[in-house]
């Protein structure tokens, strides 16, 4: 796994699909390829309040990632420094295969190039020192770029916020 | 080499504050203005997508004039100045038959920059300006004036602060604008409530801690029993009203028969649930704000719907109050000076605008009704109407067929000057089109607000096709009609340097954040002080303005006319989602893929009924117009209503992407642009019924 970790907040998320517009804009992709994806769930009654929940679906950048070694070529590859996993394109001859392992449908494959494409944390605006392009411009700052660690805690924190609230 | 500009979003008419990036003469980045407050860098789908709309080869790339006849789809591509010629001629022969008044201008609407486009209409000399606000807010506006004198977008709602929020249908997180959205999920979190009126479920009813779904057509009933109970509760803000509000004894009249009991048998929203609603509103007001429409151009008593609205919000007391509503202010309210104003040089048209002849009845307020104009154009009365200029704004593309034909036939002359194509530019005689707002510079807005700033919307990049700006194509109108004195400027630095004049600020300014704000503080006035711009100043339930317009202060509630479901016949309502503007990005490749097509929303048990499965695809039918679309079959919406994402203009060639996806709403209409709200004459969009069956 990655050093980092898309946070998302459904509390805040829209479901408004600008995460995805934002990656493809800032990746220069058209139609066909989609990064980062939100999946909607379906509309469920619960008492006086309707819920539904819009998942984004980013690369989860594992730790030993499927689609790394079903690579014949080398161009999938996890980087060393904070385990981003990405393509080299240079190297890729659209075989595929990464698509095929991958237990989460995340590879793409651009026809425009021939070849895959896929979410690698925007890693060249995190060596800038910025954040992904999703991140950045989430539409409600439902988004947020932290550490595993970081996640975890917000998780814990949230949970007891909602569990506890009427307890007292 | 890389620079940044800051500008102004234009996909959808927020105008929220950008900054753009642009590498060796491309764009490659654009955000929301990070220093932008309740903004900080955030944007939609719709503003990300605005990359790929500049350099969409799918929009006007030049001026044309149609060769064929009206949607043959024959046109000739043609160099500025013969369009700008061929233009002036026309108009020259029109005015000298029938006089400038013949003239109009339909602009989607002012917003920030809306001067220049008023400028060319009035030093022709004709007072016949219109805008779309009919078709959308001027319920609201209306409603608003007839109590406090001032227009709806002169009112800010401080979200964030409050503890209650109420919508009727105002889809904060469906039809999204970046900072309210924000806003109203920063009171969320924060514990405020949001109690959600719809027929059906969308975005922003899946946030409400309370969705209540609504029979279609009867929000006018919810509202006046909310009014009721806090009366009878004495649940108002009582110092407030006493000191401001005139024409209690009057509403505490009218109000009597329409109990929470009596709504519920309309709306089919419970009685406790209204109850406990105004309960709810008391407790936490004056922190509470009841949205009224934006989108209002929906029933026959939405003027008077919106009436109620703000009548409930001022029994709360939660005007110019944190967490309720804010007085925008202008500039001199804030010890300010104005941008100086490219119209006053203009001398006021000699001839009246349609609306003055036809008598009273009904409010107006400066801006011309757009169905009076469709009516002068098809009747000729009180006078005709000739030629026309569309302004940033597409109004074919959401009308029926047969109403575009009526009026096209005798208009002898249809400009439309768009950014993109669409059904104005197909049926209209000339397309000048318009630099995006990635290549174009505007004239200096003014954002008013509790803290009202100037704000600037400047180029990016050149245009990437042999497209102009604006303030150019305005200017040069009306050079070629002899009317230069109005319009002495050469450039838009020229424009800018008069605007500011008086106000010691310089351009410059303008390069640290993209705007100027014109004070420190938010200016909030006393709440002991308010003075209203109403004859009385004080905010007059019996309107001053609606007697001398000889409208009814007080509308009977009357029960909406019910479809025959069980045939088939259901009330055609329409919205939006997030990731398109109206009829405008549904041919982005971006914006097109994530929703490409429509679908009709249906209730699953008369569903059911009509035998119509999830996704069959079905027929629906106005009468004179029939088209086909995949069903939604959901609980989550009223047996009585359909219900369609609006904008999707399948029958216009030039819109690739979109032609013959999903079904245009707009077609559906048959009737509602001759059908006129009861004292606002604003549309009524809503109180239309089609046919569904399955193909």
């Amino acid at each position: 796994m990655s050093l980092y970790y898309i946070y998302q907040d459904h509390n805040r998320c829209i479901g408004c699909f600008a995460c995805e517009v934002h990656c493809k804009t800032n990746k220069g992709l058209g139609p066909g390829p989609r990064l980062c994806r939100i999946i909607p769930t379906e509309i469920k009654a619960i008492n006086e309040q309707v819920v539904q929940r819009f998942i984004f679906m980013p690369c989860f950048h594992c730790e030993d990632p499927w689609c790394v070694k079903a690579c014949p070529t080398g161009a999938m590859q996890k980087r060393a420094k904070d385990g981003i996993v990405f393509v080299e394109p240079n190297l890729c001859v659209g075989c595929k295969n990464c698509i095929t392992a991958c237990p989460w449908g995340i590879p793409q494959f651009n026809p425009e190039t021939g070849k895959v494409v896929k979410c690698d944390y925007c890693k060249d605006r995190i060596d800038q020192g910025l954040l992904p392009a999703c991140v950045s411009k989430c539409t409600t700052h439902a988004l947020k770029w932290v550490s595993t660690q970081e996640a975890s805690t917000i998780k814990r924190e949230k949970f007891v916020k909602e569990a506890y609230a009427n307890l007292y | 080499m890389k620079k940044q500009v800051f500008s102004v979003c234009g996909m959808c008419s927020a105008r929220c504050p950008i900054r753009v990036e642009v590498t060796d003469g491309r764009i490659t980045w654009i955000e929301g203005n990070p220093y932008a407050a309740g903004i900080e860098g955030s944007m939609c789908a719709r503003g990300s997508a605005g990359l790929v709309h500049v350099y969409d080869f799918e929009r006007p790339q030049g001026p044309m004039v149609r060769i064929g006849e009206r949607g043959s789809g024959e046109w000739k591509r043609v160099s500025w100045d013969e369009a700008l010629n061929y233009i002036a001629n026309r108009l020259s022969e029109i005015i000298g038959k029938y006089g400038p008044k013949s003239v109009a201008l339909l602009d989607r609407g002012g917003g920030l920059f809306g001067e220049m486009q008023r400028v060319f209409i009035k030093a022709i000399g004709s007072p016949n300006y219109f805008n779309h606000d009919d078709l959308c807010r001027k319920d609201a506006d209306l409603a608003l004036q007839s109590l406090i004198g001032i227009p709806r977008n002169q009112i800010s709602y401080d979200f964030a602060n409050a503890r209650h929020i109420v919508s009727f249908g105002r889809a904060f997180f469906d039809a999204v604008v970046v900072k309210e959205a924000n806003n109203v999920l920063k009171a969320l979190e924060k514990g405020a409530k949001l109690t959600y009126f719809d027929p059906r479920v969308n975005v922003t009813a899946t946030k409400a801690t309370r969705y209540l779904r609504i029979r279609p057509g009867t929000d006018y009933a919810v509202v006046l029993a909310l009014i009721h109970q806090i009366l009878k509760e004495d649940l108002y803000d009582r110092d407030f009203v006493n000191k401001y509000m005139l024409g209690i004894t009057d509403l505490e009249e009218f109000i009597k028969p329409y109990t929470p009991k009596w709504a519920e048998a309309e709306s089919g929203v419970p009685e406790y649930q209204i109850i406990k609603l105004a309960r709810e509103l008391s407790e936490a007001k004056p922190r509470v704000i009841i949205y009224p429409y934006w989108f209002g151009a929906r029933y026959t008593d939405s003027f008077y719907y919106a009436r109620a609205v703000w009548i409930l919000n001022f029994l709360l007391g939660n005007l110019e109050q944190k967490g309720g509503l804010i007085l925008a202010k202008s500039p001199k309210e804030v010890g300010a000076q104005p941008l100086k104003s490219l119209l006053d040089p203009i001398p006021a048209p000699q001839d009246k605008r349609i609306e003055a002849e036809l008598g009273k009845g009904f409010l107006y307020d400066g801006a011309g009704h757009i169905l009076h104009l469709y009516k002068a154009i098809k009747t000729e009365e009180p006078y005709p109407i000739k030629a026309l200029f569309v302004y940033r704004y597409d109004p074919f593309a959401g009308m029926p067929l047969e109403d575009i034909k009526e009026i096209t036939r005798k208009l002898e002359l249809l400009v439309h000057i768009p950014v993109d194509y669409g059904t104005t530019s197909w049926f209209a005689d000339v397309i000048l089109p318009e630099s995006t707002y990635l290549e174009r510079d505007d004239i200096i807005g003014l954002q008013r607000g509790a803290k009202p700033a100037f704000i600037l919307r400047r180029k990016a990049i050149d245009p990437v096709y042999d497209t102009k700006p604006r303030w150019w194509i305005f200017t040069q109108l009306c050079k070629k009609l002899g009317l230069e004195k109005y319009v002495p400027y050469e450039s838009i630095e020229d424009i800018w340097n008069y605007q500011l004049e008086g106000t010691g600020i310089k351009i410059e300014d303008f390069e640290a954040k993209g705007f100027v704000s014109l004070c420190k503080e938010q200016v909030l006035y006393s709440r002991d002080q308010l003075k209203f711009k109403t004859p009385s100043g004080k905010i007059e339930i019996v309107s001053s303005k609606m007697q001398e317009r000889e409208v009814p202060i007080f509308y009977p509630y009357k029960t909406p006319e019910k479809p025959k479901v069980e045939e088939g016949e259901f009330r055609l309502i329409f919205g939006r989602a997030a990731m398109h503007t109206h009829v405008r990005t549904q041919n982005n490749p971006l914006l097109n893929e994530i929703k490409p097509e429509n679908e009709l929303w249906i209730n699953d048990e008369v569903a059911e009924r009509l035998g119509i499965k999830d996704g069959d695809w079905v027929e629906v039918s106005s009468g004179d117009y029939t088209g086909k679309i995949k069903a939604k079959v959901t609980p989550f919406i009223h047996p009585e209503a359909v219900f369609m994402v609006r904008g999707y203009q399948n029958d216009i060639p030039w819109l690739s992407r979109v032609y013959g996806k999903g079904l245009n709403e707009g077609r559906l209409l048959k009737g509602a642009f001759d059908k006129f709200a009861l004292g606002s004459h604003t549309g009524v969009l809503f109180e239309n019924f089609v046919k569904v069956k399955k193909a």
